[in-house]
């Protein structure tokens, strides 16, 4: 039986830069920074939860120059990863992102029957969505 | 010339989301060309090349993807739902969504219900995909401009 997602990896155009994205701008911690050789193996996690994202940069050792190129230009056409998170209250942390410097929003707060999300993407174009939960309505018979 | 593309990519693709935020704006193609520092003929060219459509298609099938919604989960009439969306007229907006889903919105309407999902997952699974070669020729946001129905 499996127990937890552990680790869960998105594509990123430069680690330093989504470093500083992830954590100074969106409000996650660092959680491994490992050289291994020319590998620099880094992740980023939600503060008190586990599951590490493992920042991924096109290249070597991974791939090949080529391999590379095509990876690149669908980060930046936000054909690849998308990541989706909870938030205890997803206006006030609108905000907060906005007061960072955060521009590149989607979708500001919207509510929907599940909650209300908004949606952002990352310096590279992935995707990013924030939803505060709410209480599941129910079932529209209209 | 790589990170050339990479960087265009990016202003297409922030323009491509102005789109989609905006789209129940009336949206001129200059201004949101302007998104991606871009002309209106290079961003048009461009934006087909990337995401293999005109923005002008791009912003029907989001706007029809948004009345779809809106024809399943309420019961607003077809005509204030077709300004919500931004369609000036009732009569671009039945030929466009006839031309996109292959059924008038009023059957569409009757043949779906509400369903419980997650709005961000509707967007991206109920698009509707058809990019017909007409529209591909289309370059204008202007109604006037608008592919006549097949």
């Amino acid at each position: 039986m499996i127990t937890k997602l552990n680790v869960a990896s998105i594509f990123v155009l430069d680690k330093d830069e989504a470093l500083d994205f992830y954590v100074n701008k969106l409000g996650l911690e660092k959680g491994h920074d490992v050289r291994q050789g020319s590998y620099r193996w880094l992740t980023v996690r939600v503060p008190g939860n586990g599951t590490e994202i493992s920042l991924e940069q096109p290249g070597s050792p991974l791939h090949d120059d080529v391999t590379a190129a095509q990876l690149r230009e669908l980060i930046t056409k936000g054909a690849m990863s998308s990541l989706v998170f909870n938030t205890d209250d997803v206006r006030d942390l609108y905000e907060t992102l906005q007061a960072r410097g955060v521009t590149d929003f989607t979708q500001e707060p919207i509510e929907h029957a599940y909650g209300t999300d908004m949606g952002l993407r990352d310096p590279f174009g992935n995707a990013i969505r924030i939803l505060q939960q709410g209480k599941v309505a129910q079932k529209v018979t209209a | 010339m790589t990170r050339e593309i990479e960087d265009l990519n990016r202003r297409l693709l922030r323009a491509r989301d102005a789109m989609d935020r905006a789209y129940a704006e009336p949206l001129d193609v200059r201004a949101v060309a302007a998104v991606a520092y871009l002309s209106e003929a290079h961003f048009i060219r461009s934006f087909r090349a990337t995401f293999g459509e005109t923005p002008h298609r791009y912003l029907q099938r989001r706007r029809v993807e948004r009345s779809m919604f809106l024809l399943r989960e309420t019961d607003r009439s077809v005509t204030d739902i077709c300004l919500d969306v931004g369609f000036m007229s009732l009569g671009t907006f039945s030929r466009t969504f006839r031309e996109i889903v292959g059924e008038t919105p009023s059957d569409y309407r009757a043949a779906n219900g509400p369903v419980l999902a997650p709005n961000c997952i509707w967007m991206a699974g109920t698009r509707p995909r058809a990019a017909s070669r007409v529209a591909m020729r289309s370059s204008s946001f202007g109604e006037a401009d608008a592919p006549a129905a097949p």
